[in-house]
C-alpha cells in the first residue's frame, strides 16, 4: 500500500483515502495511477479494462476519479440505447447542459466531435478527461464506426482525454474488420479465497465479535466457492443467511467459539440455499420470510420452477404427449410401439448398432403434423374424430410454445413441429391421465 | 550516478521526472510530430512537391497514402503539410478541408462538414441551409467557377478513405476526383487508407477518374534500425532544463538498448510487430514505472512491460473461474476430442461431466441441473461457448448447440495455472479417452 503515495500531482490525503477504500486491488490502483500519471500530463489515447464480474472494475475506476476530482463522464452502455445519449452525457459532465443541447436532434458522431471541439476551444482541459464506458462489450452492436472512433478520440477532437473501457470479455473479441487504435490492455485478477474472506469480513454485524463473523464467512466460502466467486452474489448470501447461524447462539444452546456446532447447525441451510436462492428460485424476501417461520421446513415453499405445472384439456395432454413421443422416438420405430400386429420385429432388428447417443442428449427432433395425429389416435383408446377443436388445440399448444413449428415456410400444408417440454413435464402430465410414457420411449427401452 | 550532487546543483529531482514524463508522454500518447519523419525521405519529397504543385502553381491532384495500421501515414502528411505551410505563398493559398470516413459516415454529413470547414456564403453562423442536392449543386458551382490562375487551391484530406467507398453511389468521391480532372478550381484529394485493395473497392467512373498515384508507407526496417528509433523515441532534447540530468537519462538510454535482456525483448516485439503504435505502447508502459524513487528505465521495466503486453487474455479469464465452470470446460473439451469439433449442447456437456462423477468414489461436485445450467450461461456470458445459430428462442436453452472458443493448449496451461486445483480434475483433463 505504501507505493500509493508516491504519485505526485495528487494530494496524499486523498490517495490515503483511496487506498482505504479499494482493498485487494492496490497493484492494479497503483497501475492505474501510474499510467494515468501528473492530472496535466497526457495519458494514453485509450485504456481495455477486463476482469470477471464483480471484480473492481467499475469499483476501482468510480474510486479513483471521485476521490481524485478528476474531471470524468462515467457511461453506462445499457442505458444508452442511441449513440446521441451517449454523446449528449459526455458532453454534460464535461462542459454542462448548455454544450449538451447544440447538438442537433438526432446526433452523429460528426456533430459530436464538432461540438466537442468547439467547446474545447472555449475551455481547454487542465487537466486530462477521462470517459469511462462501462459494459463495452455492447459498443459492438451499435454503430460499427463508433467503437473505433472513440478509440481515437484523443486524436479527433485534439483535446487531452481518455477512454476507459470496462468489460468482461477479452479485447480479442472486440477488433474491427479493419483494424483500429490498439487500446493499452489492463487485467483485473479475479479474487482469491484469502482476498475474499478479507473483503466480506469487513462488513460484520457490530454485535459479535469479528472472529466470530469471519468464521462463519469461512464457512459460507466453505460451500459456495467452488460455484461461485461473484462478490456481489457472495456478499448477498452472507448478508441473508447470517441471521440463521447467530439463532443458536441467541438461544443460548452454543457459546460463539463452538465453530463445530454452528457449522452442523448452519452447513444443510446453506446448501439449500444453494437450490434455492442462489438460483433465484426463491426471492430473497420469501428465503427471510421462510427463517422467521420455524416449524415450515425450508424449501417447502415452492419455487417459481415448482410451479410449472399446467392445466389442459384432455385431448391436449394426450396430443402433448404425442408430440413428445413423435419428437425423442425414431420414425422406424413407431410401428413396433404404436400398431397393435406389427408381427415379429426382434429388438436387435432395431436397435443400430451405431446408435450410441440417446435422442434424450440431442434434444427433440421434429416431425410432420400426420405422425403426430397417428401416435395420437393409437395412444388414445377412444374413438376422436378430427374435428377442428383438435386443430386448434395443436395451434394453441404451439402459442404456448409446449410446441414450437419448426418451419415457417407453409402454414397448412403439412406443417412440421418439435416438442419443447422437459422429460419430467410430459412425466407429471402422463400420470394424470393414467399413460405410461416411459414404456414408449426408445432411449428407455 | 550521484543524485544529491544534481540535486544540489541544478532542478529538483522531482521537477525533472515531471518534465520527462511530460515531455515523452506528449511524444508516445500524444504523437506529437517528430522534426522529420524518419526512414520516409522520399515518399515525404514526394508527396510535398506534389502538395506543393496544388498549393502554389494551381495543380489539381489527387493521390493514396496507403499502408498499415500505425505506420506513420498521419504522421507523414501532417509533417508534409507543417512544411509546406511555412512557405507563405503556400499558407496565404491554401484553403484545408479535413474529412475522417469514421465522422462523416455518409455523403450528407460529409457536405455539411465540407461547407463548414469552406466558411461559405449561405454559412451564417454554424448552421447550413438547404437541402443536400441545393448544397451539392452549389458546392459544385462554386468550385466549378474558379479557374486555375484566380481561384485558391483547396486541399481535401479523406482520412479512412476506404470507408468513403461505401457511401451510396460514390457521390461524394466521384464529385471530388472529377472537379480534379477537368479544369476548375485546383483541389488536390488526397485519401489514407490502411487497405491494400484500396481502388478496388471504387466504381469504374470514379477509379478512371482517380490519377492512380499512391505512395506506399510499407517500409521494413531491421532490427538495428528498430532499436534505434527506441533510443530516439525516449531520448531527452537538448533543451532539456537541466543538461546534467539529461545527458544521464540519455546515457541511460544508451546502456538499456545495448542490454542484453533488454534486446531479447525488443525482438520478441520486433518480430511480432513493426508498427510505431505498439512500440509507443511498450515504451509507455516502461514509461509509467519511472518515478522520483527510479529515475530510469531499467531493463527489468521493459521486461515487465512486454509481460503486461504479451499475457493471454483467455488464460487470464480462465484463472478466474470457480470448479464447477471449470469442471464444464474440461468436459467440453473431452467432447470435442471424441466428436472431433462437432457442436455440443448442455445436455452432452453434462452427461459426459456425470461420467467424471460417477468414476470418482466422492460426490463433492454433485451440483444440481440448475446450478450447471447457471455456470453454464455464465460461460455463455463470458463468450467462451458461443451458439451456433442466434435462433434462441425456439430451442430449449439445455439443447442449444454451442461450439468452444478455448484452444486445447490454452485449457491445459490455465489448468497448470490454477490455484489449489484439485488432482483427480486435473488428471481428468490429462486423460485422452473419458
Amino acid at each position: 500500500m505504501a507505493e500509493l503515495f508516491q504519485h505526485p500531482g495528487y494530494e496524499e490525503e486523498r490517495l490515503r483515502r483511496v487506498a482505504e477504500q479499494l482493498p485487494c486491488r492496490e497493484v492494479q490502483t497503483g497501475m492505474l495511477l501510474s499510467l494515468m500519471g501528473q492530472p496535466h500530463q497526457y495519458s494514453y489515447p485509450s485504456i481495455f479494462i477486463y476482469g470477471h464480474r464483480a471484480s473492481g472494475k467499475s469499483h476501482v475506476m468510480h474510486v479513483l476519479l471521485k476521490e481524485l476530482e478528476l474531471p470524468h463522464a462515467t457511461v453506462s452502455c445499457v442505458e444508452c440505447v442511441s449513440v446521441a445519449l451517449l454523446f449528449e452525457q459526455v458532453l454534460l459532465a464535461f462542459f454542462g447542459c448548455d454544450a449538451a443541447s447544440l447538438l442537433p436532434r438526432s446526433a452523429s458522431l460528426s456533430d459530436f466531435v464538432r461540438v466537442y471541439r468547439q467547446q474545447c476551444s472555449q475551455a481547454p482541459a487542465k487537466q486530462t478527461r477521462y470517459i469511462v464506458m462501462e459494459k463495452a462489450e455492447l459498443l459492438r452492436d451499435t454503430d460499427a464506426n463508433l467503437l473505433p472512433a472513440l478509440l481515437r478520440l484523443q486524436e479527433l477532437v485534439e483535446d487531452n482525454v481518455t477512454i476507459i473501457l470496462l468489460s468482461e470479455i477479452v479485447w480479442d473479441k472486440f477488433r474491427p474488420n479493419t483494424g483500429c487504435f490498439e487500446p493499452l490492455l489492463l487485467h483485473f485478477p479475479d479474487y482469491s479465497k484469502g482476498e475474499l474472506q478479507r473483503i466480506l469480513s469487513q462488513d460484520r454485524h457490530p454485535s459479535y465479535s469479528d472472529e466470530f463473523y469471519s468464521s462463519y464467512i469461512n464457512i459460507l466460502l466453505g460451500v459456495f466457492y467452488s460455484v461461485c466467486r461473484d462478490l456481489r452474489e457472495l456478499r448477498h448470501l452472507a448478508a441473508l443467511n447470517f441471521s440463521k447461524f447467530c439463532e443458536p447462539l441467541e438461544e443460548g444452546k452454543v457459546k460463539e467459539t463452538d465453530t463445530h456446532k454452528l457449522w452442523r447447525n448452519i452447513e444443510p441451510h446453506l446448501k439449500k440455499a444453494m437450490q434455492t436462492v442462489y438460483l433465484r428460485e426463491v426471492s430473497s424476501v420469501q428465503w427471510e420470510q421462510m427463517q422467521q417461520m420455524e416449524e415450515k421446513e425450508n424449501g417447502a415453499l415452492r419455487g417459481l420452477s415448482a410451479h410449472t405445472h399446467v392445466e389442459l384439456p384432455y385431448y391436449s395432454k394426450f396430443l402433448l404427449i404425442a408430440a413428445y413421443l413423435a419428437s425423442y422416438n425414431p420414425a422406424r420405430t413407431d410401428k413396433r410401439f404404436f400398431l397393435k400386429h406389427h408381427g415379429k420385429i426382434r429388438k436387435t432388428n432395431f436397435l443400430k448398432k451405431n446408435e450410441k447417443t440417446s435422442n434424450h442428449l440431442l434434444g427433440p427432433k421434429p416431425f410432420p403434423l400426420d405422425r403426430l395425429l397417428a401416435i395420437f389416435y393409437s395412444v388414445v383408446d377412444s374413438r376422436v374424430a378430427p374435428t377442428a377443436s383438435i386443430f386448434s388445440q395443436i395451434s394453441s399448444l404451439v402459442t404456448l410454445q409446449l410446441l414450437t413449428q419448426v418451419s415457417h415456410d407453409d402454414q397448412l400444408d403439412a406443417p412440421k413441429y418439435k416438442c419443447a417440454v422437459s422429460m419430467d413435464f410430459i412425466c407429471a402430465i402422463s400420470r394424470t391421465v393414467n399413460f405410461e410414457i416411459v414404456k414408449y420411449l426408445y432411449d428407455f427401452l | 550516478m550521484s543524485k544529491r550532487k544534481i540535486q544540489a546543483a541544478h532542478v529538483p529531482i522531482g521537477e525533472c521526472i515531471t518534465q520527462v514524463q511530460q515531455i515523452l508522454r506528449e511524444r508516445l500518447c500524444h504523437q506529437q510530430l517528430p522534426d522529420r519523419p524518419e526512414g520516409l525521405e522520399a515518399q515525404r519529397k514526394h508527396l510535398l512537391e506534389l502538395l506543393r504543385r496544388t498549393a502554389i502553381h494551381g495543380e489539381s491532384n489527387s493521390v493514396l497514402i496507403v499502408g498499415p495500421r500505425g505506420a506513420g501515414k498521419t504522421m507523414l502528411l501532417k509533417c508534409v503539410l507543417r512544411d509546406l505551410l511555412e512557405e507563405t505563398e503556400a499558407q496565404k493559398n491554401l484553403l484545408q478541408v479535413h474529412l475522417n470516413g469514421l465522422l462523416q459516415t455518409d455523403d450528407r454529413i460529409a457536405l455539411k462538414e465540407i461547407t463548414r470547414q469552406l466558411h461559405l456564403e449561405n454559412v451564417v453562423g454554424d448552421k447550413v441551409f438547404g437541402s443536400f442536392a441545393e448544397n451539392l449543386a452549389f458546392l459544385l458551382d462554386a468550385l466549378k467557377k474558379g479557374d486555375r490562375t484566380s481561384s485558391r487551391p483547396v486541399l481535401f484530406v479523406l482520412d479512412e478513405f476506404d470507408l468513403f467507398a461505401h457511401h451510396k453511389n460514390q457521390t461524394l468521391l466521384y464529385n471530388l476526383l472529377d472537379v480534379s480532372q477537368s479544369a476548375q478550381a485546383p483541389v488536390a484529394v488526397v485519401g489514407i487508407t490502411c487497405r491494400l485493395d484500396v481502388l478496388e473497392l471504387l466504381e469504374k467512373r470514379v477509379k478512371s477518374r482517380f490519377s492512380h498515384r499512391q505512395i506506399h508507407l510499407l517500409s521494413k526496417p531491421t532490427f538495428t534500425q528498430y532499436l534505434a528509433q527506441v533510443r530516439t523515441q525516449l531520448s531527452l532534447p537538448a533543451d532539456f532544463s537541466d543538461n546534467q540530468f539529461a545527458e544521464d537519462w540519455n546515457a541511460s538510454v544508451k546502456t538499456l538498448v545495448e542490454d542484453k535482456s533488454a534486446v531479447d525483448v525488443l525482438q520478441r516485439h520486433f518480430n511480432s510487430t513493426r508498427d510505431f503504435r505498439s512500440m509507443h505502447m511498450l515504451l509507455m508502459l516502461c514509461l509509467s514505472r519511472v518515478s522520483v524513487a527510479k529515475p530510469a528505465v531499467q531493463p527489468a521495466d521493459l521486461l515487465e512491460a512486454s509481460r503486461l503486453c504479451f499475457s493471454d487474455a483467455k488464460a487470464n479469464i480462465l484463472h478466474g473461474l470457480s470448479i464447477l465452470e471449470l469442471c464444464l470446460i474440461i468436459a467440453m473439451k473431452h467432447l470435442n476430442d471424441v466428436y472431433e469439433g462437432e457442436p455440443f449442447n448442455l445436455q452432452m456437456v453434462h452427461n459426459e461431466f456425470k461420467k467424471f462423477l460417477q468414476r470418482k468414489s466422492n460426490s463433492m461436485y454433485n451440483f444440481e441441473p440448475p446450478v450447471i445450467m447457471k455456470a453454464f450461461e455464465h460461460l455463455q456470458q463470458l463468450e467462451l461457448i458461443r451458439p451456433l445459430d442466434s435462433s434462441a428462442a425456439r430451442i430449449q436453452r439445455e439443447y442449444q448447440l454451442m461450439r468452444l472458443m478455448v484452444d486445447h493448449s490454452q485449457i491445459m496451461e490455465a489448468l497448470q495455472k490454477y490455484p489449489q486445483c484439485p488432482t483427480d480434475i486435473k488428471q481428468w483433463a490429462m486423460s485422452a479417452f473419458s
